[in-house]
């Protein structure tokens, strides 16, 4: 039972009133600003960072889970309702969810989709106790040398798999790599790159560049959007699902929750995927797979729950190897590490309050998302109907007014709208921002370790490939890394017959 | 023109009806065109640019040795890195394909964007009130195409909720007038 005691402690820290209020803040402030078209999960973890500072790092924490949890089902709500995507892994969930909002079954298709949320992120979260400390033991072993092979292979996984350009992506994450290298030198005090001003001196802030690429940059790239804008519905009824639906959806359910858990663990975009391979499995199990696409309960609990659940399971990179997998565990890293937390395989042990803590919130914003969703449905309704126009500025002054409150500075209210500037001209040249802002976590680290294995190994480069862990991870990173050029050389070879089996592919669809 | 097409959503009653292959092929015909092979060749070119300046500036930091590295190192691989990418990118992308055209409504942002850089400029000056109140008129009027009053309306409050959370409640040192 040894093993369980810290898992209860983690119950004793959840339960705390205050951690519950953070949690139940989170939850529902993370719906409201969700729900706002064009803001995912990320932009909304990223203007709400502020909120986090001066509180305790376990309430902190255990808030922005909320958040997460809350902004995920909020783009859930204008898929259903205005068959806009809040977020890349509930586009899927547009299809059937709009058609049955359409057959006036929107209270049933958010209803199916939170409690699909609340088990897939259930098991999810089962998953996750007992998977992590296993991961984690194992990963105590590792040293500098295994850490920068692990941190070169998550960046470098997260950048290909982005969707766009691989190239593209990679150069961002070389430039978030870069970015992180402004200030003084840890190894040597020597000022780097910053042109002899104060403020840099420490370095940039992870904040200013989170919430400027994936903030500011997402509202400026939103007041081109005008078109989109879509009229919400008046009024949403029956929001409990009937038992003929739970029966329907619950095969649905069940297997949503396991392939998203396992989709959720791989790095780089794990929610998307997962909501789609599970959309796709429950079309092709289906007996009629026509029904899909017209209103299918099933084609919004796949979806919803697989998502959810690979959501909770991203956060095993994160809290056992300190890698995180996506870009918004890439904001949950460096809030972490703001709060005086580095993420890694020693934190089960050296803090169990705060890992199970954090682990245990995420059964209670569970519960509370279910709980408050439902009720809540007719808010974010009312929400949904404010013009766009009116919200837009709020949000941009949020998010400046809240990044000047972290330190009292106007010079990090400069860099967020600077990183604005530069997240909307990224997306407008094809440059995924995700990457990049990844990668500037995760450069410290990076370029720690390998300056350290450097100095352990006396500079031999050889000897990161004598070392079993880190030569099997960098035989993968090459591995992908090159992958794309002996694909283009295959397709190549191949040209000729593709463009025949594409053909016989046309003619069948057309039967 | 492109532009105003975009602006006017199309007929509501046959949208409806789409299957997801269709919704799907609509979101395609609807989404921006891509930037095209210019935008490629600058954008790269500006990578290239910026890979540059870090490996001068990194090779004045010191290279040092595998066995002893020094400060500027790191970055220095870093820079070539970005520097060679980019020039791939040049070939790679010369067909364009990726990202998006900038149409009558980037102005916008430019504007928007403007209207960001005034308050930053001003608040340190003025306090955040009434940069922050011209700020709501004209994303809400001008970008918003908000009537003049609801504009006006809408601003007042907001900036009146602002006030009262970050000053009067949370009590934050948001440099401010009143």
């Amino acid at each position: 039972m040894d093993f369980l005691q810290p898992v209860l402690d983690g119950f004793g820290v959840v339960l705390a009133p205050t951690n519950l209020l953070y949690c139940l803040l989170g939850v529902v402030i993370g719906m409201l600003i969700g729900v706002l078209p064009g803001l995912g999960p990320a932009a909304t973890i990223a203007i709400l960072l502020p909120l986090t500072y001066g509180v305790e790092p376990v309430t902190a924490i255990i808030m922005l889970a909320g958040i997460f949890y809350g902004a995920q089902y909020g783009g859930t709500i204008t898929s259903v309702l205005l068959r806009l995507p809040g977020e890349a892994s509930s586009v899927v969930t547009v299809f059937d969810g709009y058609m049955l909002a359409k057959q006036g079954k929107a209270g049933t298709a958010l209803g199916i989709a939170a409690i699909g949320s609340f088990v897939g992120g259930t098991v999810g979260i089962i998953g996750l106790t007992f998977l992590a400390p296993v991961v984690a033991g194992f990963a105590l072993s590792f040293g500098p040398p295994e850490y920068a092979a692990l941190a070169l292979l998550g960046i470098l996984l997260v950048a290909t798999i982005s969707s766009g350009s691989k190239s593209k992506a990679l150069i961002a994450a070389a430039f978030g790599l870069l970015l992180a290298t402004v200030g003084r030198d840890v190894f040597t005090g020597a000022e780097r790159f910053t042109f002899g001003n104060l403020s840099m001196a420490d370095g940039i802030d992870f904040v200013p560049v989170a919430m400027g690429l994936f903030g500011l940059g997402e509202i400026l790239y939103n007041l081109e959007e005008r078109h989109r804008a879509a009229k919400a519905p008046a009024k949403v009824a029956n929001v409990w699902p009937s038992r003929a639906d739970l029966k329907q959806s619950s095969g649905a359910i069940g297997r949503g929750s396991v392939l998203g858990f396992f989709l959720g663990i791989l790095p780089g975009g794990g929610a998307t995927i997962s909501s789609m391979a599970a959309y796709a499995l429950e079309k092709k199990r289906a007996k009629q797979p026509g029904r899909f696409g017209k209103g299918a309960v099933e084609g919004v609990a796949a979806p919803e729950t697989a998502n959810n659940a690979a959501a909770t399971s991203s956060f095993i990179p994160l809290l056992t190897l300190g890698i995180p997998a996506n870009a918004t565990m890439a904001l949950m890293f460096g809030a972490l590490l703001i709060q005086g937390v580095t993420p890694g395989p020693q934190l089960v042990d050296q803090h169990p309050d705060l890992f199970w803590g954090v682990v245990n919130s995420m059964y209670i914003g569970n519960i509370l998302l279910l709980i408050m969703s439902i009720p809540l449905v007719g808010v974010f309704v009312r929400i949904l109907r404010v013009r766009a126009a009116i919200l837009a500025p709020i949000t941009a002054l949020i998010t400046l007014l809240g990044a000047y409150t972290i330190n009292n500075s106007m010079f990090d209210v400069t860099l967020v709208v600077f990183f604005g500037i530069v997240g909307y001209l990224m997306k407008k040249f094809g440059f995924e921002p995700g990457p990049l802002v990844l990668a500037f976590v995760l450069g410290e680290l990076l370029e720690a370790n390998l300056r350290r294995s450097l100095l352990v190994l006396n500079g031999d480069l050889g000897g990161f490939f004598e070392r079993p862990i880190s030569a099997s991870l960098l035989a993968i990173f090459l591995a992908v890394a090159l992958w794309p050029a002996l694909q283009s050389l295959l397709a190549r070879r191949k040209a000729a017959g593709a463009v025949e089996t594409v053909k016989t592919q046309k003619a069948k669809e057309k039967v | 023109m492109n532009e105003t097409t975009n602006l006017t959503p199309a007929p509501a009653g046959r949208e409806e009806d789409l299957t997801p292959e269709q919704l799907a092929a609509q979101w395609e015909s609807e989404a921006p065109r891509a930037a095209g092979p210019v935008a490629n060749l600058v954008s790269s070119a500006v990578a290239v640019v910026l890979g540059a300046a870090g490996l001068i500036l990194s090779l004045r930091l010191g290279l040092g040795t595998p066995s002893q590295p020094q400060p500027g190192l790191w970055p220095f691989v870093m820079s070539l890195v970005i520097a060679v990418l980019g020039l791939a990118q040049m070939v790679i992308g010369r067909h364009g394909g990726d990202g998006e055209k900038f149409s009558r409504l980037s102005w916008l942002v430019l504007f928007g964007t403007a209207t960001l850089v005034g308050l930053v400029a001003l608040m340190p000056v003025i306090g955040f009130e009434i940069p922050s109140l011209l700020l709501c008129f004209v994303w809400m009027k001008f970008l918003g195409g908000e009537s003049w009053r609801s504009a006006a309306l809408y601003s007042v409050l907001v900036i009146a909720a602002f006030y009262g959370i970050f000053i009067l409640g949370l009590g934050t040192t948001i440099p401010h007038l009143f």
